[in-house]
């Protein structure tokens, strides 16, 4: 029995030492946003601005959070950054807004998963008088004083009027996105598809489909488009993880320079195509601008500043001519 | 019951005609899509089928035996994610050789079985519970290892190039004596491109790994005491079996599986993509049950579960080339799920 037990031990010594084995000592920000709400740093007089995301594990927000976090040291506040694991978790973001507002903070900044769900919060806020800052998405509800966005409707609306140019002004198009009910997800494909039902009469879209972001999913999703649609010109992609289902369909299916290719935001896998020519650009918002100016904008609010109720964290298209442009390398992400 | 205590000889034993349900119902999904779309049956669409069979019938395969067994295996998905991440870590990030990482890949998933198995047999915790920690367990590590950031293979572009490569497509063009030995495994666009050139290798892996999965559940001692077990684990015990240790194996073997669809999955996306994972473990338990492994246990068989696998993935690709909305899909997919299973209780009463 000893001996049984011993090996129960050794075996998760093991385990725990092999997956030790694989991490340097520190990565203290890596591990944060899986805790609750860290404390806010108490030794200091700084302002404390909770920053609650819509998620911290893919690329883009840990862009956000890069730009929350210059904003934070260069304006000497405090901030902590969260979000919950999918953008589905209402639930979840809605109690760390919660915990949040219970520490007292200068001013909060809120990416909602849900624009509606929020606003008995944002009442509660507003009573207790602290402001609050949306940013990426906005909430049903003018309590916020302010909110730091990419205009998706306009940025997809310009990947579509790309997408026309791109393939000559006429054929068959098809959309793959994240998701039906967020609201990138709702803007993505509605800026996309009305721009191109309002200007362009000669093409159509034959196909709008959703993966949730999962790579894999979205490749199989797009080998079926693709072969069920021989005449397809074009694909839009409309977040990270459905353009590289896109890629890797195309790819698969040897389409390379049959296929005009238009995504969303960056990310290495996505960078590597538009350089080799394998996909034709990519709509960038500027993840680290609306981290930025979301701190910049609590910090304002916390003082009392006048707000523009609207900041527009702007969009750019980039393709293979412009990739290495400061001003573009500056708000891409790997 | 007698088939359940002699699982392995009777040509009428129960799971053979759920299987038949089941594959029937496969061939009937197959020539309604091929009836309603000229491009369901083009080689492409076929290959691309068999590729998205892959990732979820090996998971599937895994988790056939800890089913049959008696248990359940809620942790394969997230496993499969960090195995993909391990593989990742030891290829791009250690740069030791592809083999290297491949073979570390199946031991972190091995690792992780093994745990379950221990957690169930030593510390007798319930299955569904040790592998939903264990679901979170490895989600969170995947997170660790990889920092949050994906984890490309551009390094070693060899990884994705033999797993989407077609060996048969090479020799199909040796058959006809077109192979051109400067260009294997359709690196380039091809010059003398065959029907099978879609069947790509990584589902020839999959293949490969069901026939194993088929002779170790049929023709081995592992297998008998799996289906013993999972009919009444008392008697077996009662008849000087070591229950704990062939236990530990199984959820070991799950836990390999796992392993091999990260392995998988890391090659066809050329990618560690630690933020997925969850919810392919349902796919997987989804795929066992169409092909008609019980859920109380000793009752299974890999056939059924490859057909399982099958019949989700036939239906996902057909209602999307119909353009059938998403949702729709989805509800679909249950009401088969469910349907399965209605005739499979009815056919025992």
């Amino acid at each position: 029995m000893k001996s049984k037990n011993l090996f129960v031990v050794v075996s998760l010594l093991l385990v725990v030492a092999m997956i030790a084995g694989c991490q340097p000592a520190a990565a203290p920000a890596t591990q944060a946003p899986a805790q609750p709400p860290a404390q806010p740093p108490a030794t200091t007089a700084k302002p404390y601005i909770p920053v609650i995301s819509k998620g911290f594990q893919h690329q883009f927000w840990q862009a956000v959070k890069a730009g929350s976090e210059k904003a934070a040291k260069e304006l000497n506040v405090d901030i902590t950054f969260e979000g919950p694991e999918t953008e589905a978790m209402v639930d979840k973001q809605v109690e760390m807004f919660q915990t949040a507002l219970d520490k007292k903070p200068a001013a909060i900044c809120l990416a909602a998963v849900d624009s509606k769900a929020f606003i008995p919060l944002l009442e509660k806020a507003k009573a207790a008088g602290i402001p609050v800052i949306g940013f990426d998405s906005g909430v049903d509800s003018d309590i916020p004083v302010a909110t730091a966005a990419t205009d998706n409707i306009a940025a997809a609306a310009a990947a579509a009027d790309k997408m026309a140019e791109l393939i000559g002004g006429s054929g068959e198009v098809a959309i793959i996105a994240h998701d039906q009910t967020s609201r990138t997800g709702i803007d993505r494909v509605k800026g996309f598809t009305d721009q191109i039902k309002a200007k362009y009469p000669n093409i159509t879209i034959v196909d709008t489909q959703y993966g949730g972001g999962d790579q894999l999913k979205s490749t199989d999703i797009a080998k079926t488009v693709i072969g069920a649609h021989p005449n397809l010109k074009g694909y839009f992609g409309a977040n990270e993880g459905s353009i590289i289902g896109v890629l890797n369909a195309a790819k698969e299916l040897n389409m390379g320079g049959k296929l005009t290719i238009i995504g969303y935001d960056s990310g290495k896998q996505q960078k590597d195509a538009i350089r080799s020519g394998f996909q034709a650009g990519a709509i960038t918002q500027d993840p680290i601008g609306i981290g930025y100016k979301c701190v910049e904008a609590a910090v304002k609010a916390m003082k009392g500043e006048k707000l523009d109720k609207n900041i527009d964290t702007g969009f750019k298209w980039y393709d293979k001519t412009n990739i290495d442009d400061p001003e573009i390398v500056a708000v891409l992400y790997d | 019951m007698e088939a359940k205590t002699a699982p392995r000889s009777s040509l009428l034993r129960p799971e053979r005609i759920q299987r038949f349900l089941a594959f029937g119902g496969l061939i009937a999904l197959i020539v309604v899509f091929s009836l309603a779309s000229q491009y369901f049956l083009k080689p492409d669409n076929i290959g691309g089928i068999f590729l998205a069979t892959a990732v979820n019938g090996v998971l599937a395969l895994g988790v056939t035996f800890v089913i049959i067994n008696g248990g359940i295996d809620l942790s394969v998905g997230t496993v499969m994610t960090f195995s993909a991440v391990m593989t990742a870590q030891f290829i791009t990030i250690w740069q030791m050789p592809v083999p290297v990482g491949i073979l570390a890949g199946l031991l972190t998933g091995a690792l992780c079985g093994l745990a379950n198995g221990l957690m169930v047999t030593k510390m007798k915790v319930p299955p569904f519970v040790a592998t939903l920690g264990m679901l979170y367990i490895t989600k969170g590590l995947s997170l660790v290892v990889s920092q949050l950031k994906p984890i490309y293979f551009n390094d070693t572009p060899i990884f994705n190039q033999v797993a989407m490569g077609s060996v048969l497509g090479d020799l199909a063009r040796v058959v006809i004596g077109v192979f051109d030995p400067s260009n294997p495994m359709v690196l380039e666009p091809l010059a003398n491109p065959t029907i099978v050139d879609p069947i790509k290798n990584i589902v020839l892996v999959f293949f490969g790994a069901a026939i194993i999965a088929a002779f170790i559940l049929g023709k081995t001692i592992l297998g008998r005491y799996t289906f013993a077990m999972g009919s009444n684990v008392e008697a077996t015990r009662l008849s000087g079996v070591n229950v704990d240790r062939w236990q530990t194996a199984i959820y070991t073997l799950c836990g390999l599986f796992a392993g091999l669809a990260g392995v998988i999955i890391g090659a066809r996306l050329n990618s560690a993509q630690p933020a997925l994972g969850a919810g392919y473990e349902l796919d997987a338990i989804a795929a066992a049950v169409i092909g008609g492994t019980s859920l109380s246990g000793g009752e299974g068989s890999i056939l059924g579960t490859v057909i399982g696998a099958f019949v989700i993935s036939v239906l996902a690709n057909g209602l999307r080339i119909l353009s059938v909305p998403q949702e729709w899909q989805i509800v679909v997919t249950g009401t088969i799920l469910v349907l399965a299973v209605y005739l499979d209780r009815r056919r025992k009463k």
